[in-house]
């Protein structure tokens, strides 16, 4: 492939990667203090509708992002409220928040589908876009690209040389220990939830801010649930989480691409491509992973039992 | 919990389900006409529209046991896959595939008379269901790959090979670029019930249920079913074939949402196309765990949630509310639910914390 069609298409898969990379640190962040949620799909949608309204209405892309970000984090929530306070089952509780978050986000948003909102949009990188071959791929987006290539190191300075990551990952691995080390892994899993939730509703306003400038049902595809497949990808570890969200932006890329010139491969077959490899990465890490011990938190999906 | 004392209880108190599951559906609804009411709706009113489109007459109410069939036969087997932990969400993937087989086989042998082409149709979408449902087990077994995620996305490649069916191969020549399938001939139809709306498929699902419970209550496998999903440990300890259960359940569920997908197909729209695809399979989830997982109880949920839908349809005429309210109801339902199960297990005391076993 010639660098004149390859740059393009890596790019658009740096952008078409970023919506899943910020999904899958923010599932990554919660599933860390101990938490499994399957509401990433849900969230992630009621988030860009947030932030696409919120955009729409007072003109700022910035406080669409973190109404985007406050709405997701509202949903999980719910599931914070339901897992730690009232010990429901973690996968059936993300599951409804899955149904809840996409039924919220079609009845609230469905009188704008087709409307425009400000959004972000990409600027030259000074100096770095300069650079051959990298500057092109990398550094010719907008803010939030730039925001994400922060966030892996961001992230993995809070997990191991920060208290507060330390005693997330406590919660996460053996929450009595933590609670006799005098921890509280409630409150600290509810840090997980929430926090995590922002990043995903992140995740989502990109969709309707960046990616797209304008409200459609249903704009999450899927990618909600790619995230938590990539999580597992990633072994929980965010450097691979990026390597992860740019090859699904690679295939959707790749796919759109391929729709736009016209090829003689029926759109259907095409668009089962990111679902497709999201089961064969699976597989991959699955054989990879085999004979290790799970890289999984120890208590991951598990609930805290009261004393007593 | 908020500083108060929780305590376990040892075993769900009597009373539980009696109080708990109205308390939840009750305060889910509030919270639904507070969206109602939030849009500028009429929210009592469309409580009452709600209740009326699904039962107010006769008509309305076939309407409601129409959808009923396909929701049952799901969250059948979604449920018996609960019953061992094994987390399939795929019902709607199976769904799509049974109808894609139904239709393979219609198409395959148009001129066959009814009594032959009824029982090629149940056995192909049995086995395309059941397929789809084997995939997520084999891999789930083999190679330890989290079956929520395959069956998740097996369910929308499912839908994606259906659309691929519908819009190139199989699409009728006389659709007028409509994406469908050929009507179906009538030998491939399953009948009304004489004097009623109401399709054999009824017949289907009180068989099944029927089968199902003697299955799990009264025999050997039904047994180690359970104590699989109870305690893994002690399953394997037992020498209980844990992976045959695995594929069993998984192509017993993909088998029954495949039936559901062809009676769908079938005796409803009489005819492939996309539009079939409505979300039963998850809506298959919310019944299931509603019920508890109990056959008798899913029946009963599988009626609720499927006046639900029918009644959101008549608040989509009468009030211009979008489909997806009946969506967040149902999401609403079901974590409320999952909340106010909380009460079944715990009680909660007030006061300093006195040591209690």
């Amino acid at each position: 492939m010639s660098p004149e069609l390859l740059i393009p298409l890596l790019a658009a898969a740096v952008q078409s990667g970023t919506p899943v990379l910020y999904a899958t640190l923010g599932e990554m962040f919660t599933e860390r203090s101990g938490i499994l949620n399957l509401g990433v799909e849900g969230m992630m949608v009621v988030g860009a509708l947030a932030a696409f309204l919120t955009a729409k209405f007072t003109g700022s892309p910035w406080l669409g992002l973190l109404a985007g970000g406050m709405a997701a984090s509202a949903l999980g929530g719910i599931h914070a409220l339901v897992c730690l306070e009232f010990l429901g089952n973690q996968t059936v509780s993300g599951l409804a928040l899955t149904i809840l978050g996409a039924g919220l986000a079609d009845y609230l948003g469905t009188p704008y589908i087709g409307q425009n909102a400000p959004g972000f949009y990409a600027f030259d990188m000074p100096v770095l876009s300069a650079i051959p071959f990298i500057g092109p791929i990398f550094f010719k987006h907008d803010a939030l690209v730039y925001i994400s290539f922060l966030a892996p190191l961001a992230f993995w300075f809070f997990w191991h040389r920060t208290r507060t990551g330390m005693a997330l990952t406590a919660a996460g691995e053996y929450p009595k220990a933590a609670a006799a080390a005098g921890l509280n892994p409630v409150r600290l899993r509810w840090i997980g939830i929430l926090v995590g939730g922002f990043l995903i509703g992140m995740g989502g306003a990109y969709l309707s801010l960046a990616y797209t400038h304008l409200w459609t049902n249903g704009m999450s595809a899927g990618r909600g649930w790619i995230a938590v497949a990539l999580v597992i990808f990633a072994f929980w570890r965010p450097g691979r989480a990026v390597f992860g969200a740019y090859l699904f932006g690679g295939v959707m890329a790749f796919q759109l691409r391929l729709q736009a010139t016209g090829t003689n491969l029926p759109s259907s077959l095409l668009l089962m491509l990111p679902y497709a490899l999201t089961i064969f990465v699976l597989l991959l890490s699955a054989m990879r992973g085999k004979g290790k011990s799970s890289a999984a938190p120890a208590a991951l999906g598990v609930n805290i039992e009261p004393e007593g | 919990m908020f500083g108060l004392n929780v305590v376990k209880r040892q075993e769900p108190p009597k009373w539980g389900s009696f109080l708990i599951y109205p308390g939840c559906i009750a305060l889910s609804l509030c919270i639904s006409c507070l969206l109602l009411a939030a849009q500028g709706k009429p929210a009592l009113e469309g409580m009452v529209m709600l209740w009326q489109g699904a039962f107010g007459a006769w008509y309305a109410f076939e309407d409601t046991l129409l959808k009923t069939v396909p929701i049952f036969l799901c969250s059948l087997g979604v449920a018996v896959t609960f019953r061992m932990q094994v987390w399939n969400i795929g019902a709607e993937g199976q769904f799509a595939l049974g109808a894609v087989g139904a239709t393979w086989a219609v198409l395959t042998f148009p001129n066959l008379p009814g009594w032959q082409l009824m029982p090629i149709m149940f056995l192909s979408s049995a086995v395309a269901g059941c397929a789809w449902g084997l995939i997520p087990a084999y891999l789930k077994l083999r190679l330890k790959v989290n079956e929520i995620i395959t069956t998740l996305m097996l369910n929308y490649i499912g839908i994606l090979i259906l659309q691929f069916l519908v819009y190139g191969p199989w699409k009728a020549k006389a659709s007028f670029g409509f994406p469908m399938t050929e009507e179906f001939p009538s030998a491939a139809v399953v009948a009304a019930i004489p004097g009623t709306r109401l399709h054999w498929g009824v017949a289907v699902c009180v068989v099944a249920a029927v089968i199902l419970t003697i299955f799990l209550s009264r025999s050997r496998l039904g047994f180690e079913l359970k104590a699989s999903g109870e305690s893994l440990g002690a399953a394997r300890y037992a020498r209980m074939p844990y992976g045959f259960l695995v594929m069993l359940v998984m192509g017993l569920c993909g088998a029954l949402a495949g039936w559901a997908g062809m009676l769908e197909t079938s005796a409803v729209v009489g005819r492939l196309q996309p539009s079939i695809m409505v979300g039963y399979g998850y809506t298959a989830i919310v019944v299931a765990w509603l019920a508890r997982l109990k056959p008798w109880a899913i029946g009963l949920a599988a009626v609720f949630l499927a006046a639900l839908r029918v009644g959101t349809e008549n608040l989509m005429l009468e009030l211009q509310v979008p489909a997806a309210f009946g969506h967040i109801m149902e999401g609403l339902i079901l974590v409320t639910v999952i909340a106010g199960q909380f009460f079944m297990n715990y009680s909660i005391r007030l006061g300093s914390a006195e040591v209690s076993k």
